[in-house]
C-alpha cells in the first residue's frame, strides 16, 4: 500500500523535477489524486522541486484549498455566506458539528464524514445551502440536516 | 566603476556612490529614518513602510529602503505627514504586538520598543487599542530558540537571513492574514532542517525568535558586553559575550570582519560548558595510583623534581611537549620558547601535525608560505570555486555560506570533488566523487586536459614559476581515461570540471582534511599548487589554494614556532644565523637539531626513548591516530603533566594536571585560517585556581631555572613582533578592530590580504611533479570497506568542550557510522541499530547511519566520541614528508554487533 503510493506519488512528481514555479500545480495534482498532502507526499514534492519544505508548508496554509488530513467518504460543504447566515446556517453548523462530533476543515474518526465551512455557492435563492458530495440541498434547518445525515448511515 | 553623486536629505548634502540604498546612506549620515523589515544584510522586502521619505519628483511616498541614490535626488525624510504616517504604523503593528515589556527579555533591546518611545506611543495616546486576542502558541520545540508570534511583526528579517545570509530557506511564513506566522520546515522547528546557528535571532528586531535561555536571564543594561574571538574553529568568528555576574549569559555575533555578525551554532549556543561543575579548578597530582587535589606549590614541586631528574639523568631530547592548537598565539610562542631555550629540546608539536602538516610542507615548497593564500570574503566573488576535502558546511559553517552566496548571487560555479555526497554537492555544478585517496591523479588529469586543450595560462606559467617542463612530463601520462580507472571519476566529467575551473576568470581552490590527512598528503598539497599555478590562479583577488585551517588557533600555534623544525614564523631551527638571533634574544643555547613529531613524540614514548612529556590543551587520547598504541606510549611514560580545563582522557593518564583557563578566561590573539591576528579578550574570571597556560608556562620555566616574566599577553606580542619578521608590526593595540593579517612586518604595514601578488614569498612558484601513490591500506577479502573519519557540525575535535554543551549534544550527543543503505541492507543492518567497525587495529562499537552521503563500499565515522572513538581504528602511517598520519584512509570490515 505505502510502496504503491510512494511510485505513484513519485509519478507525479517527477515531471516537475527542478522547477519549482510548479509548486502550486503539483500539490493541486497530488491532492486530486489522493484526496489530501500527506507529508511525505510534502517533503517528496520539496526535494524533488528544489523548495524548502517551509515554503510548501506556507503555500499550503495560505490556500484553504490544500488539506493536510484524509478526507472523509463524503464531503459536506455548508456555505456560511451573507444570504445563508441570516437564514440560519450558523445553527445548522452547530447541528453539523454537535452530531459528527468535529470542526470545519475536520474529518470524523470513521472517516466517514469531512465537514468544510463555504463563503458561497452562488445559489442564495436557495439558502441555507449545503451541499454533500455533489447534491445540493436546500432551505436547511437544523432538523434537515439531521435528516440528510442519516440518509447516508450504512452507505 | 561607480560614480559619486550628491543628494539632499533634509537640507543636508551628502556625497554617496550611485545607487546606494537610500535608507542606509540616511543612516549612515545620522539621518535616522525609522524601519524595521530592512537590514544591511540580507535583500529589501519594502514591508514595514516605516520608511517612507518625499522624493521631488515623484508622484507618491516612496519607502527611502527601495530607493536607489541618483545624482540630484532631494529627500525629505521628515515633516509633519510623514510622522504622522509613522506614528499611525507603529501604532498599528502595537495594536497585533503583545506589548509585554515589563516581563520582555528583550526590553532595551527592542527595535519596535525603541520606536513606541521614540513617538511617545503610551496607552492613551495610542488609537487603536489591541482587541481581546487570545495569543498564538509559541513554537518551543527547537533545542536551541524560541519563537513566539504574539511578538512577531512579520518584519520576514528572520526568513530573508534563513534563506539568503545562510543559504537554509528552514523559514517561512504560513497561514494568512491575522493568523501568518513564522514557520520552520512543516510548522515544527524540532522536526525542521534547522541546524541552530541562530541567524534569525541575530536579525529579530523584537523578541519574536530569541535565544532558549533559562527563565528571566538578565536584561541587555543588566550585562557587559564584551567582544571576542570564538573558538570552535579557524574562520575567527567575533562574538560578543553577553556577561553579568561572572557568567556568560549569551553570545551574539559580532558584526564584523570576518563573520558579520553569523556564527553556527556552536559559536552561538555551545559555550556552557564554561561553567560546568567538572571544570580543573586546583592542581592534582597522582599520589598511590590516584589523580588528588594539591596546591600549586606542591604541584610544581613535583613537576621540578620529575623533569630535571629525566633531563638530568637522560639528556633534554628525552623530554617532548605538546603545544595546542586551541590556545593562543602568545602561549603557543611562550610554549616552544620554553622547551627550546629552558628545556633544551626541539621536540614541541601540536596537532596540526594531524591536520595540517602537509599544508605547511607542500605550499611552503611551492609557494614558500605555507597558509590559506587568499580571504575568506574574496570566495564570495570568486566564479568557480573548487572544494575539495572540505565539507565545508559542517567544519566550517560561515564560510560555507559564502560559499553558497557566491554561488546563488554571483554566478559562481561551484566544483566539488569528495567521496562523499557533502551539503555543498547540492549547489555544485559538478561533483566529481573520486575513489578515496586518489586525489593526485584527478589533480593530475585536470591539468592534463588544461594542457591537452589549450587552457593554461602560459605567461603565467613563464613569468612567474619554476619546474613546469617536468610536471609536464609526469601530467601528460593522466589522460581522463587512465584517471578514471583510478578514481572512477567519469572522464567526461573530469573534462567538464577542468574547463570550468581553466576558464573561469577567478578560480579559488578550497580544501581541508580530505587532502591533508594522506600518506600522499603532501603531494595532494602540491598537486593544488600546481593546479592553481598552471591557470594563473594565484596573486590575485578571489584566486588562490585556501586550505581550511580546522581549530582556531591552528594557524596561530604553526606561526608561532610550536613545531619541531621551526621558531616563530617559520625560521629553520637548522639555520645557524636563525639559531644566532634567538639564542642572543632568549639568552640560551638552542640546539640545531630537529625535534620529533606528534606520532613520533608517541612511538618515542613507546620505545622509552622520549621518557617525560608536558601536554598543554590536547587530548592525544581521542585526537590521534591508533588509539591503542598512544595508550601503551603514554602509560610507557616515566612522567605525564597535562595542562588542561578538563579532566580530559588524556589528562587521565597523568602524574600531574593543572588546571587552565579557558578561551573566556583569558587575553591575547588568535591567527584565523586567512592569517588574520584577532583579539582575544578576557570575559570572565577562570573558577577556582585556573590560570592562564602562559602563566602555567612561566611558572615552568622557574621551575627550570630560567627566568620569564611578562606582565601581560600584549608584552609577549611585542617579543614575537621583535623576533617574528611575518609578525613584526602585530601589536594588540594595533588589533582593533579588525585584526592583522600577516605578513605583516612592520608597525606601519597595514597587513596582507592575498599573498604573491607579483612576487611568490620564495621568488618564483615551483612546480613539484608528483605522481599517484595508493592510500597505505586498500580494502582486501578480510577487510573489505574502506574507512574514513571527519567531523560533523555540532561537535568539535575530542569533545571535551562540546559534548559538554547541552544545546549541542541536544542535535547529536553519540557516534555512528554511516553506512551505504545497500550495503546495510546486505549485512542485515538496521538504521539507528547497532554495528562493530573493525581495523586491523581496533574495533568500536556504534550506531549505524543508513545513508546515501557515502559510496558503496564506504563507511564515515566522526572522531568527536570517545566512546566510539574513531581512532582506535585509524592508521597511523605517515606521510613521509610532513609526518602527517592517514586519517582518511583505512580499511575495515563491519558486522551487527
Amino acid at each position: 500500500m505505502v510502496e504503491k503510493r510512494t511510485s505513484q506519488l513519485a509519478e507525479l512528481i517527477e515531471p516537475y523535477a527542478g522547477r519549482p514555479q510548479e509548486l502550486i500545480q503539483v500539490l493541486r495534482e497530488i491532492q486530486e489524486e489522493l484526496g489530501y498532502l500527506p507529508k511525505e507526499a510534502q517533503e517528496e514534492v520539496a526535494q524533488t522541486l528544489g523548495v524548502p519544505l517551509s515554503r510548501v508548508y506556507g503555500v499550503i496554509t495560505f490556500y484553504h484549498f490544500f488539506r493536510t488530513s484524509p478526507v472523509g467518504q463524503h464531503t459536506i460543504r455548508l456555505c456560511l455566506g451573507t444570504a445563508c447566515y441570516v437564514r440560519g446556517a450558523a445553527q445548522v453548523l452547530q447541528t453539523l458539528q454537535e452530531e459528527l462530533g468535529i470542526n470545519p476543515g475536520e474529518t470524523t474518526v470513521d472517516y466517514k464524514f469531512s465537514l468544510e465551512r463555504v463563503a458561497c455557492f452562488g445559489c442564495c435563492a436557495l439558502s441555507p445551502v449545503m451541499v454533500v458530495d455533489n447534491t445540493v440541498h436546500s432551505r436547511v434547518t437544523p432538523a434537515k440536516a439531521r435528516e440528510i445525515l442519516s440518509t447516508y448511515q450504512g452507505s | 566603476m561607480t560614480r559619486k553623486v550628491a543628494i539632499e536629505i533634509d537640507g543636508q548634502r551628502i556625497e554617496v556612490e550611485q545607487g546606494a540604498n537610500l535608507l542606509q546612506v540616511a543612516r549612515d549620515n545620522g539621518i535616522d529614518i525609522p524601519g524595521l523589515c530592512y537590514h544591511p544584510r540580507v535583500s529589501v522586502s519594502g514591508a514595514c513602510r516605516l520608511c517612507v521619505v518625499r522624493i521631488a519628483g515623484r508622484p507618491s511616498l516612496v519607502p527611502a529602503c527601495t530607493a536607489e541614490v541618483v545624482n540630484g535626488m532631494e529627500v525629505i525624510a521628515f515633516d509633519e505627514e510623514l510622522d504622522s504616517m509613522r506614528r499611525m504604523l507603529i501604532d498599528l503593528l502595537l495594536s497585533e504586538h503583545n506589548c509585554d515589556c515589563m516581563t520582555c527579555e528583550s526590553a532595551g533591546n527592542c527595535e519596535l520598543q525603541d520606536l513606541a518611545y521614540r513617538y511617545g506611543l503610551d496607552n492613551r495616546t495610542r488609537r487603536f487599542i489591541a482587541r481581546e486576542k487570545v495569543l498564538p502558541n509559541p513554537d518551543l520545540s527547537s533545542p536551541v530558540l524560541n519563537y513566539d508570534p504574539s511578538k512577531c511583526i512579520l518584519c520576514g528579517r528572520c526568513v530573508r537571513a534563513c534563506d539568503e545570509i545562510q543559504g537554509k530557506g528552514v523559514l517561512s511564513y504560513a497561514y494568512r492574514g491575522l493568523e501568518t506566522v513564522v514557520v520552520a520546515g512543516l510548522g515544527e522547528w524540532e522536526t525542521s532542517e534547522c541546524d541552530g546557528c541562530g541567524e534569525c535571532v541575530q536579525l529579530c528586531p523584537t523578541s519574536a525568535i530569541l535565544e532558549k535561555l533559562p527563565l528571566r536571564p538578565p536584561r541587555s543594561w543588566e550585562v557587559k558586553k564584551i567582544q571576542t574571538t570564538c573558538s570552535y574553529c579557524g574562520v575567527g568568528c567575533q562574538i560578543e559575550m553577553w556577561v553579568k555576574d561572572n557568567e556568560v549569559v549569551k553570545v551574539r555575533g559580532a558584526e564584523v570582519i570576518p563573520n558579520y555578525g553569523s556564527t553556527c551554532i556552536k559559536g552561538r549556543f555551545g559555550h556552557t560548558y564554561l561553567t560546568k561543575d567538572d571544570r580543573l579548578t586546583t592542581p592534582l597530582v597522582r599520589k598511590n595510583g590516584t589523580l588528588e587535589p594539591a596546591t600549586w606549590d606542591e604541584a610544581m614541586a613535583v613537576i621540578k623534581e620529575r623533569l630535571l631528574k629525566i633531563k638530568d639523568g637522560h639528556g633534554p631530547d628525552t623530554l617532548a611537549g605538546l603545544a595546542s592548537a586551541k590556545c593562543t598565539n602568545e602561549e603557543n610562542y611562550l610554549f616552544q620558547k620554553f622547551m627550546r631555550a629552558s628545556v633544551g629540546t626541539n621536540n614541541v608539536d601540536h596537532c596540526a601535525r594531524l591536520c595540517h602538516a602537509s599544508t605547511v610542507a607542500g605550499l611552503a615548497a611551492a609557494f614558500g608560505s605555507g597558509a590559506m593564500t587568499n580571504s575568506i570574503a574574496e570566495l564570495e566573488y570568486a566564479k568557480c570555486i573548487l572544494v575539495t576535502g572540505s565539507n565545508t558546511t559542517e567544519t566550517h559553517p560561515v564560510i560555507a555560506s559564502l560559499i553558497k552566496r557566491a554561488v546563488r548571487y554571483n554566478g559562481a560555479k561551484l566544483i566539488v570533488v569528495d567521496p562523499r555526497r557533502i551539503d555543498l554537492v547540492k549547489y555544485a555544478a559538478v561533483w566529481l566523487r573520486q575513489k578515496n585517496g586518489t586525489d593526485v591523479a584527478w589533480m593530475n588529469g585536470m591539468m592534463n586536459v588544461i594542457l591537452s586543450e589549450g587552457l593554461a595560462d602560459e605567461s603565467f606559467i613563464r613569468e612567474r614559476t619554476e619546474g613546469f617542463d617536468e610536471l609536464k612530463k609526469v601530467v601528460e601520462q593522466y589522460t581522463p581515461e587512465k584517471v578514471e580507472e583510478i578514481t572512477t571519476i567519469p572522464a567526461e566529467k573530469l573534462r567538464e570540471a577542468a574547463r570550468i575551473y581553466a576558464t573561469a576568470e577567478t578560480s579559488s581552490l578550497v580544501y581541508s582534511m580530505g587532502i591533508t590527512q594522506h600518506i600522499t598528503g603532501t603531494d595532494n598539497v602540491l598537486s593544488t599548487a600546481n593546479l592553481a599555478m598552471i591557470t594563473g590562479n594565484i596573486g590575485k583577488a578571489s584566486t588562490g589554494v585556501n586550505p581550511l585551517r580546522g581549530q582556531n588557533n591552528v594557524q596561530g600555534a604553526c606561526d608561532l614556532g610550536a613545531l619541531p623544525n621551526v621558531y616563530s614564523g617559520y625560521q629553520k631551527v637548522a639555520d645557524p644565523a636563525v639559531q644566532e638571533k634567538f639564542e642572543q634574544a632568549w639568552g640560551a643555547k638552542l640546539s640545531p637539531k630537529a625535534g620529533l613529531t606528534v606520532v613520533e613524540i608517541m612511538n618515542a614514548a613507546a620505545e622509552g626513548k622520549v621518557k617525560g612529556l608536558i601536554i598543554m590543551g590536547e587530548n592525544p587520547m581521542v585526537s590521534d591516530p591508533n588509539l591503542n598504541h598512544v595508550e601503551e606510549a603514554l602509560k610507557n611514560l616515566d612522567f605525564l603533566v597535562v595542562s588542561d580545563i578538563f579532566l580530559s582522557e588524556t589528562a587521565r593518564l597523568a602524574d600531574v594536571v593543572l588546571p587552565a583557563a579557558s578561551f573566556a578566561e583569558t587575553e591575547g590573539t588568535f591567527t584565523n585560517t586567512e592569517r588574520r591576528v584577532l583579539l582575544l579578550r578576557k570575559v570572565i574570571n577562570a573558577p577556582g585556581e585556573a590560570v592562564p597556560d602562559w602563566q602555567i608556562i612561566c611558572k615552568f620555566a622557574e621551575a627550570f631555572g630560567y627566568q620569564m616574566h611578562y606582565e601581560n599577553a600584549a608584552q609577549i606580542m611585542d617579543e614575537i613582533a621583535r623576533l617574528t619578521p611575518i609578525y613584526g608590526g602585530i601589536h594588540h593595540a594595533r588589533l582593533v578592530p579588525d585584526g592583522l593579517q600577516w605578513p605583516c612586518p612592520s608597525d606601519d604595514h597595514p597587513g596582507t590580504v592575498y599573498l604573491h601578488k607579483e612576487k611568490f614569498s620564495r621568488g618564483l612558484g615551483r612546480f613539484h611533479p608528483v605522481d599517484f601513490i595508493p592510500p597505505a591500506e586498500l580494502p582486501d577479502e578480510e577487510y573489505p570497506f574502506i574507512l574514513s573519519t571527519g567531523r560533523i557540525l555540532f561537535h568539535y575535535h575530542t569533545g571535551t568542550m562540546s559534548r559538554r554543551a547541552e544545546a549541542l549534544n541536544a542535535f547529536v550527543n553519540e557516534g555512528y557510522a554511516e553506512i551505504h543503505p545497500n550495503d546495510a541492507a546486505r549485512l542485515g543492518l538496521k538504521d539507528e541499530g547497532r554495528v562493530k567497525v573493525r581495523t586491523r587495529r581496533g574495533e568500536i562499537e556504534t550506531k549505524v547511519k543508513a545513508t546515501e552521503k557515502v559510496a558503496e563500499g564506504s563507511v564515515f565515522v566522526p572522531f568527536h566520541f570517545v566512546e566510539a572513538a574513531a581512532n582506535r581504528l585509524t592508521n597511523d602511517a605517515l606521510d613521509p614528508k610532513a609526518k602527517i598520519p592517514e586519517l582518511k584512509v583505512a580499511a575495515c570490515q563491519i558486522e551487527k554487533a
